[in-house]
């Protein structure tokens, strides 16, 4: 098998395998790159485990969350609905009239109520 | 073995050049394709480790709440619903919980004002630790959010008008560290009685109920018999919590990437018409190595070495630089969409998290549609007479 080989200059060599004891050097560039390219990757799996080892603050905030009864994250404090989506009244959204459509963005990102389970309220039966 | 490498390395280099005599072409197409990537995978890492950061800090969340309804909405409920939940055997302690929201009109922000769990008179047995320990009067603590926003210390004045127009003015006492924003960055710490006195809330009444169970297997068993006792409220376990905001994540994961469906459908186009739309130029390129002697699968290979540097190099560009936006600039482009119209928004330092399912299904949905996209028209390509396609 005959390799056209470029040279830098942009004009054409006939090599064959048994003429090139070297790597040429534009593949051991990019092989170089790409072989750099996962050591970074691999270096972003280290990096992660490393911060999760010192990372503290994970069990900082979940005791946060229980010493103040907390039941949501702030990610989203633009509308009651959407700052405690667990606790929402899911009405909301619709307030102006049944087919209103939701104002606040964050409404778009928070997806459709799921079902509550067993924890539901039509679970119970009304006592006599 | 060492020749089948050098074969494959010379491979490389002949499609290297090849690809450099396309310079413009090619590194467009690579800019494309690692900017779909950064996308794509900001938003898979920042998913990821937002959601795991979320089951960190909610396992501490109350056991079951209790929330009562009227007319299909939230309505405050009394201290004979207390005692009723109490009566339940198995229930560990039970709480009211005293919190809501205030617009504050001197920043457009909207902050959630709560009384520590422990702080709340009956306290129900259980003990008022670290943060639950409740301010004195005239004293609050408050979140990263509301300090930035209103540009007070620890020692400054924080004046609130209550929704009556009556001044509050309250000392803070701390301010959450920055560690915990996620959950606390709006928060606003305060006193049962400045509580009850800011919202004008008559003793007695909660906003809602939490409950402790001794024993987590009989959580269903319990809201059952409270759902008997209180007909009219609303149970939300921890369970539903959390599966709360995997729907949550899932759904807005599910919206970005939908989003994104359009743009990466456009470019796998691209990429197609790309590899098929050859140009005479290339048809005469592969003409000529037929004609010295390389072999339909040999043109092939090389043609597919091209899709896999170009696929390569994008994943790893854009992986790289989501792991660098996502974990050492808080997601900064991903915000605006987040925030939306809130003013305070979390400094969201996330616990970095890699998901090696989810980066492969994102190196296969993405590398293998365009290696898979450049095949065809590769084959077809390199199929063709020599001698037609270089008259």
């Amino acid at each position: 098998m005959v390799f056209p080989v470029a040279r830098r200059d942009g004009s054409a060599r006939s090599g064959s395998l048994s003429r090139s004891p070297f790597p040429p050097n534009r593949a051991a560039t990019a092989l170089v790159l790409l072989a750099a390219g996962l050591a970074a990757v691999l270096g972003t799996v280290l990096d992660a485990a490393f911060r999760r080892g010192e990372g503290e603050t994970g069990r900082g905030t979940a005791r946060m969350v229980a010493d103040l009864g907390l039941t949501d994250l702030a990610l989203f404090t633009e509308a009651r609905y959407t700052r405690n989506p667990s606790l929402a009244d899911l009405h909301t959204p619709f307030q102006d009239h049944p087919l209103a459509l939701d104002h606040f963005p964050s409404g778009s990102l928070i997806g459709p109520p799921t079902p509550w389970g067993q924890a539901s309220l039509t679970k119970g039966e009304v006592p006599e | 073995m060492i020749r089948w490498f050098r074969v494959q390395v010379l491979m490389i280099d002949y499609t290297l050049a090849s690809m450099a005599r396309r310079k413009a072409r090619n590194l467009g197409l690579l800019l494309v394709y690692a900017a779909i990537l950064f996308v794509l995978a900001s938003v898979t890492l920042f998913t990821g480790a937002l959601r795991e950061e979320a089951v960190r800090a909610l396992v501490g969340a109350p056991e079951v709440t209790v929330q009562r309804m009227v007319m299909g909405r939230h309505a405050l409920i009394d201290r004979d619903g207390l005692e009723a939940l109490r009566a339940i055997r198995g229930v560990q302690w039970a709480e009211g919980r005293l919190w809501g929201y205030f617009y504050d009109t001197a920043n457009g922000a909207n902050y959630t004002m709560i009384v520590p769990s422990g702080g709340i008179v009956p306290s129900g047995g259980r003990e008022a630790v670290a943060y639950g320990a409740p301010p004195e009067p005239g004293f609050v603590r408050i979140g990263g959010g509301v300090a930035r926003s209103r540009g007070v210390a620890p020692g400054d004045w924080l004046f609130l008008l209550n929704p009556q127009g009556r001044l509050f003015k309250l000392r803070v006492e701390a301010v959450f560290p920055s560690a915990s924003e996620l959950v606390s960055a709006d928060l606003v710490v305060l006193s049962e009685a400045d509580f009850r006195a800011f919202h004008t809330l008559p003793e007695g009444v909660f906003t809602d109920l939490a409950l402790g169970v001794r024993n987590p297997r009989e959580i269903t068993t319990i809201v059952e018999k409270a759902a008997l006792v209180l007909p009219d409220c609303r149970f939300i376990t921890r369970r539903d919590i959390l599966r709360t905001y995997d729907a949550l994540f899932d759904w807005r994961e599910g919206i970005l990437l939908a989003l994104m469906g359009g743009a990466i459908l456009a470019f796998m186009i691209l990429a197609w018409d790309k590899a098929s739309g050859q140009s005479p130029e290339e048809r005469r390129e592969i003409g000529i190595l037929k004609a010295i002697g390389w072999e339909t699968g040999e043109v092939i290979r090389a043609r597919l070495w091209e899709s896999a540097l170009v696929s390569l190099f994008a994943f790893l560009a854009g992986y790289l630089l989501a792991y660098l936006h996502v974990f050492f600039f808080s997601a900064g482009l991903l915000r605006p969409v987040l925030q939306g119209w809130a003013v305070l928004y979390p400094e969201i330092h996330l616990t970095p998290r890699i998901d090696g399912a989810r980066v492969l299904t994102l190196f296969l949905l993405t590398v293998g549609p365009y290696v898979a996209a450049t095949l065809v028209p590769i084959w077809r390509a390199a199929v063709v007479d020599p001698d037609t396609v270089m008259r």
